[in-house]
């Protein structure tokens, strides 16, 4: 699954970026693989994602997030 | 241990760290800013406080050393040496509360050599949030002085400052580990890199190697110098690629393992965040309330936008006509007092006109960003921003250019994207500005009928609605267009941090303002004054003699008062009849003869005077070089319905789009009254020589239309000089508006006319 599945307020550990996100900004600010990410909210448009990664807030977009696979994290 | 004082002392860190609130605490207001040479990042810089021989730099924000976006390129590139001497010293800025992802610069920064000292800011807030950070243990393991800090408040100031003249030792670069199947691979190209760029530094080739191995952008700036290394690191690619190794990230992964352990160390977390902004979050963001209170909140600025700023306004251009007066009461007449009073001053007041407005939409969107407002802005709206090619970030620039496009093409510098950067500039004047407002209102209400649609929608609010819809529609189209054929490339990306809701330090927000509109002041305010003499000379010469005019219209007021008079003989009123006689039998224009009138009456005699000099100016603009290029223009003119009056007048309102109101009265010759009225029953009834009315409302929706999209300001294309460092897109920018408004207006008129409207 990709962090455009999860609902708001579940959280994901990232798993790997497909190749055509620019996964080194990303990265460079804390998405790194094995580090989980929440989503926090939707915009009211539905795009972009609001996100909580390394105690801070990230917001991507939807198409975005659709290239980063993650593994729900369960509670 | 002591070593030799530093010059020159950069400030490095991330966005929204109050690296600014610092860098304004170290220098105090002394501060230059300019533009780095050949790009429109500003290099702010300023002497420390006391220590004048010591230089401070702010650089732009930037998350890392592996240039992303241009603020990060400079920045790298500031560091490294190729823009000047490096710096001795880097202070960089972390804020307490996110210290992973802010250390991330810093571990790149001592990689590459250069001393440092971290100023840990943002205390007050980490530890809000429960954070407590044990300052030795990260002093132990960085091997870097840490100085805490709340800039803000001032805070620490006094002992970073200690630390600046006092510094330790460079710390020892790359304590992290790289993965080794990468890091077996570096002395290789090291090696080739010395061959094929001996000016690299010792000290920077690791970087350097790192960086082309990541970076395809990196990689592509060897190709011409060093082809063996870009071959090598190709294969190298292939290689990793092959054996499943990731290379992509190895940096990024090594360095944020190094960081990870530092931080466990060093950082204590005593309780849970505190939530205070995501509940802000929770209704400033939320589905319904979240746009709902952007529109009130945007609502709210321009109302006291506009009606803060009238009043100022309505006081600048008074005190600029009293100046010009005085000094032409003082000054003999001459073409150079002119010139000083009706170009000069006038042209140097249709720039200060406009600050109360800026500095206001400054004061806002400082307001906004120091917040942290601005990037919910972006947040809510990038979906719609989007559609067109753009990101979230654009929102605000394009909304502040509805009051004045200067400040929203200056704001948008906050953009990553340089490209999303200038589409925004090129279609920000698109939108309505409040000097579009005055010629909307005179032409609206002299020929939209004043009825209304189901006794609710009045006719003439419904134009002005659909004026500004107008240009906000074609603004859309026009980023859409640019950002398909001019700035072609992959979508923009939009990663934004949306950084904590603060309370705004007002003085900051104050002082940014002030160092914008100094910007747009200094900067633009020499072209716009060049450009207001030019537009002088073009309305004052060649000089016309207005002699025949004058006496005609003297005759006539003569005639016409001894009609009045007559009249008054025969009504028998209780004017002195021996006076009367006296003069109507003479007719004595004599001293004498102006003073019985005047003594008559002394508002007549002023207004006679009033008149006098306006036919002399409306002779003067008619046979000047305006006024001729206006009749040259009228074949070109004629489709959309102008004359050539109009036409002059749309020459002389480059200088800004309300003087062609001052421009039309002076060519109809009346008197420039509030709600300029006179001029309307003068256009009104203002005849071609067949007997058509030059003035039909098609003529009139056709030069609205023209208004909504022409580019017709001079200050915007001088901020727009600036900002974009080049004339080419000003250029561009110009003729882009000018055709597309002669297209729309040419519709609009021939359209009008084929469907059988006059």
């Amino acid at each position: 699954m990709t962090l455009q599945d999860l609902q708001p307020g579940e959280s994901g550990k990232i798993l790997e970026f497909e190749s055509s996100v620019r996964s080194e900004r990303l990265m460079e600010m804390g998405m790194l693989p094995g580090v989980i990410v929440k989503v926090v909210r939707f915009a009211p448009l539905g795009d972009p994602i609001d996100l909580r990664v390394q105690g801070y807030h990230l917001s991507i977009r939807r198409d975005q997030a659709a290239k980063i696979h993650v593994s729900k994290c369960e509670s | 241990m002591s070593i030799p004082t530093p010059l020159t002392v950069a400030l490095v860190g991330n966005p929204n760290v109050g690296k600014t609130t610092l860098f304004n605490q170290l220098t105090g207001l002394q501060q230059r800013v300019a533009n780095f040479p050949g790009v429109t990042v500003e290099r702010k810089s300023g002497s420390l406080t006391h220590s004048p021989h010591i230089e401070i730099v702010d650089l732009p924000g930037t998350y890392s050393l592996t240039p992303r976006s241009l603020d990060e390129q400079i920045a790298y590139e500031v560091l490294v040496g190729r823009r000047g001497k490096s710096p001795d010293l880097v202070v960089c800025v972390v804020d307490a509360g996110n210290l992973e992802r802010n250390l991330y610069v810093v571990s790149q920064v001592i990689d590459i050599g250069l001393r440092v000292i971290i100023a840990l800011n943002m205390t007050d807030a980490a530890e809000e949030n429960g954070l407590i950070v044990d300052v030795s243990t990260l002093e132990n393991e960085l091997c870097v002085p840490v100085v805490p800090m709340v800039a803000s408040k001032g805070e620490g100031v006094d002992h970073l400052i200690e630390k600046i003249l006092n510094h330790g030792d460079q710390a020892q670069p790359y304590r992290w580990t790289l993965m080794d199947a990468v890091d077996a691979k570096i002395p290789d190209l090291t090696n080739i890199l010395t061959e094929e760029a001996p000016q690299v530094k010792p000290e920077h080739k690791r970087m350097e190697v790192l960086r082309a191995l990541a970076e395809d952008e990196a990689l592509d700036g060897w190709r011409p110098q060093s082809p063996n290394f870009v071959k090598r690191i190709e294969e190298l690619r292939q290689e990793f690629t092959d054996r499943g190794v990731a290379w992509k990230h190895a940096e990024i992964s090594g360095r944020y393992a190094w960081l990870g352990q530092i931080v466990n160390k060093s950082v204590e977390r005593v309780r849970g965040p505190a939530t205070m902004s995501d509940r802000i979050d929770s209704v400033l963001t939320h589905k319904f309330f979240g746009p709902l209170l952007f529109v009130i909140i945007l609502a709210g600025i321009f109302q006291a936008v506009f009606s803060w700023a009238t009043p100022a306004m309505d006081l600048i251009e008074s005190g600029v006509s009293a100046i010009a007066t005085a000094i032409q009461s003082v000054l003999p007449p001459s073409w150079a007092t002119d010139l000083l009073t009706d170009g000069v001053i006038t042209g140097v007041g249709n720039v200060v006109v406009f600050f109360p407005q800026i500095l206001l939409l400054f004061f806002f969107l400082g307001l906004m960003e120091d917040t942290g407002y601005m990037a919910r802005t972006a947040f809510i709206m990038d979906r719609v921003m989007k559609r067109v090619g753009l990101s979230g970030g654009s929102v605000l620039p394009l909304l502040s250019s509805y009051a004045c496009a200067i400040p929203g093409i200056m704001a948008a510098r906050t953009l990553d994207s340089e490209r999303d950067r200038l589409i925004t500039i090129m279609i920000a004047p698109l939108m309505s500005c409040s000097a579009r407002l005055p010629v909307y209102t005179l032409f609206i209400a002299a020929f939209i009928p004043a009825g209304a649609f189901f006794g609710i929608l009045g006719y003439q609010g419904l134009t002005m609605f659909s004026m500004y819809i107008m240009g906000t529609v074609m603004a859309f189209v026009a980023a859409a267009i640019l950002k398909r054929f001019i700035f072609k490339g992959p979508d923009s990306y939009f990663v934004m941090e949306l950084p904590p809701y603060r309370r705004p330090r007002l003085r900051q927000v104050f002082v940014r303002m002030i160092q914008r509109t100094k910007v747009f002041a200094l900067r633009a305010g020499k072209i716009i004054l060049g450009c207001s003499i030019v537009l002088w000379f073009l309305a004052s010469y060649p000089k016309v003699d207005s002699t025949a005019e004058i006496n005609q219209a003297i005759i006539e007021a003569e005639q016409q008062r001894d009609t009045t008079l007559a009249q008054a003989l025969v009504s028998n009123t209780d004017v002195n009849l021996n006076t009367l006689n006296d003069s109507v039998a003479t007719k004595d224009k004599s001293l004498e003869h102006q003073q019985v009138i005047a003594q008559q009456n002394d508002q007549d005699h002023q207004s006679v005077i009033d008149s006098l000099i306006i036919i002399q100016q409306s002779a003067q603009i008619r046979g000047s070089a305006i006024g001729h290029l206006g009749r040259i223009l009228e074949p070109v003119m004629q489709p959309l319905g102008f004359d050539w009056k109009i036409s002059a007048g749309l020459i002389s309102a480059f200088a800004a789009r309300e003087v062609i109101i001052s421009t039309l009265s002076i060519i109809y010759s009346v008197e420039e009254d509030e709600e300029g009225v006179a001029l309307r029953d003068a256009i009104l009834a203002d005849q071609y020589p067949d007997g058509r009315p030059v003035f039909t409302p098609l003529v009139a929706l056709s030069l609205l239309v023209f208004f909504v999209f022409a580019l017709q300001c001079m200050s915007t294309l001088a901020i727009a000089r600036r900002e974009t460092n080049t004339w080419k897109w000003p250029i561009v920018m110009w003729l882009y508006m000018t055709g597309l408004a002669y297209l729309a207006s040419l519709l609009v008129y021939q359209g009008g006319l084929f469907l059988g409207f006059s």
